[in-house]
């Protein structure tokens, strides 16, 4: 009997002291996210009334947008409409838009927006403008970030998918773009396999003048590569452009095995400044490039689509010094420059270690022509030439390094999925955060520029996962933000984005406050079609086509009330909005119109074209709540039958007519 | 000779209401987080924004408030010509610099002010009682005559009515001419 019960009573004890042990694990795993508690919502709470300390500028990727976060607090404030059409702010919809995505195709009504850019003077972000690449029909693009619209696409020509793109030089003299798929030179109807005889890799550089308007200064003609990634040289290195290379294979099928194959590509580095000499003396051709350039008015509130038939083209061959090739292992993926403008970091997607041009090494080795070979006019320097430092294995898969103001540089891992801090010209890690999951780009507000505002890191990532509440197969790609102000990393905060954030730049918020804008003062309006008093409105038919001058001011549409038009007709309704008030937008839709809303803004003018169908009376109203009478702010318009004699007219309110 | 530099420094504040606003009328509502705030000159309406005014028409409208039209206000016509005579009539008076032109001025001037404070109040009323018989809002018996002079609700809003630096000028210069004209008979200076 007492050994029995020694036996239940030791069996239990087991079982108790499992148990404890079993929960000590448990409570170990909570306790380790410690070091995250606390300090970090602090650090990311922006009290309800207060502003976010920086601007951060996400690319959309393949949504073709801009998103626009605060930063520590991760809200965010808007979606700017760039390559795609956007329904809810009309754009690519309304008559004065369309003409943005006008590309030498036709109108496309999306593209694939990958790296934002913010324009620089003296090597610092300035708040004019962010520049964005369209990498699927070659554009780069220009925001006006005192009014956060798209201003100005440039169609990029003999180019096919421009990634390596819209990077800038320190005082914004160039933004540059290069193709990622060579293709033939010119376009023509070529066996693809002829890769090697008939495709060529073209890189272009875009002038930006003063008021921010781009035009196609000069292309480079390069070998049929694919031309990654770009960064500008800055300080001791301006004047040079740096662009990184993969595929120097060149194969053109099963890329992911057959351009995986040399153990070394390069990073071509394009003396600009040497190219505006070439191009003063003569020695660029024109040849045909037809592209479009759309750019649009402030003061009409309308864009023109403008063709260019041909662009210059220098070649390496007769332009002796324009690019060398410096070997990078392998594959290399990003090309950034630290601060100083003496290192030109080369991530070598499939290397084990991180390699570090140097400037100086390089220019001398240009001197002293240290070439391995030449390649198509191209000399190939030396790579124990040029190297200044390797980072040894700090990790897998490296991609793209941004910097701090303090002389360290943080590189983001693919597949080892982490950030790792390490300093430049010493080359020793310092230290490695994970990220959730498989970071791309990073982003440091000024991190590519000459002064870099080292407070925030933001991960962004391209596999999300378990991170947030699952929302079906398909989950919004995650960012993280870091503290980087000490030693060591901190994760802060862990936010979805919208569409695929490729890269970001962000800016300290009073670099752009004081310069957005409220509304459009109506005395600067010269849109053809406007209306600047409710006693200018009018209709006029000229053959089928009707203009219907409306204005749009709390509560009311004038003229509410229309009669005459036809079916058949093609209806012009220009709406100016009188508002002369911050945030007070009137919206306009009419029903069955084939097209989205207009939102027009105070002051400004826009254009919704409708074709009606069918007779009757047709209502139409504003969709942008606007006011107490918001729900009476409507109107009427009558569609009489094809070819009728039903008279034009037009009034609000009952007694008199306008 | 300072008797006469007050009245010179008089007329030169009054001629800063040709430039200044004489009066503020300030609305105050959590949706205008910098308030809406109306500057009336003496011979124009404006504000803090250039779209003052018309944001002012359009809130008012809502409750049957007239519009309110500087082109169609007499006073903004007239009074110019007021504050010339009154700046001709200091320079004057500092050239004869004798005690009872001094006192005319003064008092002509304080005359003007309460004649001008009165009218104020009598336009305001009008401006709050006189509403549209078809207004959108209509309350009950409630007017919305703006304040005289200090705060006072309005519907969501509070209205503030105060002097602004044009006001102040000619307070200043009023003073100035009340200290002149004392100091002038005190002395028994003919």
């Amino acid at each position: 009997m007492e050994s029995i019960k020694r036996r239940i009573q030791h069996t239990v004890l087991v079982f108790v002291g499992v148990l404890v042990l079993f929960s000590c694990n448990q409570n170990n795993q909570s306790g380790s996210s410690g070091a995250l508690g606390g300090d970090a919502a602090s650090a990311v709470y922006v009290p309800p009334g207060e502003y976010d300390e920086f601007y951060g500028f996400f690319s959309g990727g393949f949504s073709g947008q801009v998103s626009v976060y605060g930063l520590p607090s991760g809200r965010l404030l808007k979606v700017i409409p760039v390559f795609s059409q956007d329904a809810e702010k009309g754009w690519g919809y309304n008559e004065e838009t369309k003409p943005m995505l006008n590309t030498s195709f036709g109108f496309i009504p999306w593209d694939d927006a990958h790296h934002p850019e913010l324009s620089q003077t003296n090597g610092e972000t300035d708040g004019r403008w962010l520049f964005i690449n369209g990498n699927n029909t070659p554009r780069v693009a220009r925001i006006d970030l005192t009014t956060f619209e798209t201003a100005e696409i440039i169609e990029i020509p003999n180019s096919g998918g421009n990634h390596s793109s819209p990077f800038t030089t320190e005082n914004t003299e160039y933004v540059v773009a290069g193709t990622r798929f060579s293709v033939p030179y010119p376009q023509r109807d070529v066996a693809i396999a002829s890769f090697e005889e008939n495709f060529k890799g073209m890189l272009t550089f875009i002038k930006v003048n003063d008021e921010g308007h781009m035009e196609i200064a000069f292309q480079v003609l390069l070998p049929a590569f694919d031309y990654d990634l770009a960064h500008s040289g800055k300080g001791k290195s301006h004047g040079w452009t740096f662009f990184t290379t993969y595929n120097t294979e060149q194969s053109h099928t099963l890329k992911e095995v057959t351009a995986s194959q040399n153990d070394k590509d390069f990073i071509a580095a394009v003396n600009w400044k040497k190219a505006e000499e070439y191009i003063a003396q003569g020695k660029a051709k024109t040849v045909p490039g037809r592209h479009m350039v759309n750019r649009y008015d402030e003061t009409t509130h309308m864009a023109t689509s403008t063709e260019v038939a041909t662009v210059p083209v220098l070649t390496p061959e007769d332009c002796p010094g324009l690019v060398y090739f410096l070997p990078t292992p392998k594959s290399p993926h990003g090309v950034d420059v630290d601060p100083t403008g003496e290192y030109i970091i080369g991530s070598g997607k499939l290397s084990a270690d991180l390699t570090a041009h140097s400037f100086t090494n390089m220019m001398s080795a240009i001197e002293n022509e240290e070439f391995e070979t030449v390649i198509s006019g191209v000399p190939v320097l030396k790579y124990d030439k040029v190297v200044g430092g390797v980072v040894k294995k700090p990790g897998l898969g490296p991609l793209h390094t941004e910097f701090d103001n303090e002389g360290n540089a943080y590189t983001t891992f693919f597949i080892s999925s982490e950030v790792v801090k390490w300093k430049v010209g010493t080359w020793e890690v310092l230290d490695r955060v994970p990220t959730y999951y498989s970071v791309g780009h990073l982003m440091i507000p000024g991190g590519d520029s000459k002064k870099p505002q080292g407070k925030y890191l933001v991960a962004l990532n391209k596999i999300t996962k378990d991170r947030y509440l699952p929302t079906g197969p398909e989950m919004n790609h995650s960012a993280q933000l870091y503290d980087i102000s000490g030693d060591k990393m901190k994760l802060l905060l862990d936010f979805p984005t919208v569409g695929e954030p490729h890269y970001a730049q962000g800016i300290s918020a009073d670099r752009i406050v004081p310069n957005s804008k409220k509304f459009y003062p109506i005395e600067e309006n010269e849109h053809p079609y406007r209306a600047l008093g409710e006693s200018q409105t009018k209709v006029e038919r000229s053959g089928n086509d009707v203009h219907i001058y409306m204005t749009s001011i709390r509560s009311h549409f004038s003229p509410d009330n229309i009669e005459g038009v036809r079916v058949g007709d093609d209806v012009y309704v220009h709406l100016t909005n009188l508002e002369q008030d911050f945030d007070v937008p009137h919206g306009l839709a009419i029903q069955g119109a084939n097209m989205s809303e207009l939102l027009v803004m105070p002051g400004q003018t826009e254009t919704l074209l409708w074709k009606p169908q069918r007779e009757g009376v047709y209502s139409f109203y504003c969709t942008d709540f606007c006011s107490a009478l918001h729900q009476e702010m409507q109107g009427y318009i009558r569609v009489s039958p094809r070819g009728a004699n039903t008279p034009l007219k037009w009034s609000l309110g009952e007694e008199e007519e306008l | 000779m300072f008797r006469r530099i007050k009245f010179i420094l008089a007329g030169a504040l009054l001629s800063l209401l040709f430039i200044l606003p004489l009066w503020r009328i300030s609305l105050i509502a959590p949706q205008y987080p910098s308030g809406v705030h109306m500057w009336i000159y003496i011979n124009k309406i404006g504000g803090s924004e250039p779209g003052t005014l018309q944001n002012i028409n359009i809130l008012n409208h809502y409750i049957g408030m007239k519009y309110i039209e500087p082109d169609s206000i007499p006073e903004l016509q007239y009074f110019p010509t007021i504050v010339g005579f009154f700046i001709a009539f200091a320079l004057i008076a500092a050239f004869l610099n004798k005690k009872w032109v001094y006192f005319t001025w003064t008092a002509l001037l304080l005359i003007g002010c309460v004649l001008a404070m009165y009218d104020f109040y009598l336009w305001e009323y009008d401006y709050g009682h006189n509403l549209d018989p078809k207004a959108i809002m209509k309350f009950e018996g409630e007017s919305f005559q703006p304040p005289l002079f200090g705060n006072k609700k309005l519907l969501n809003f509070i209205a503030k009515s105060y002097p602004h630096w044009g006001g102040y000028a000619l307070m200043l210069a009023l003073l100035l001419g009340g200290w002149g004209t004392y100091s002038s008979f005190k002395r028994n200076k003919a």
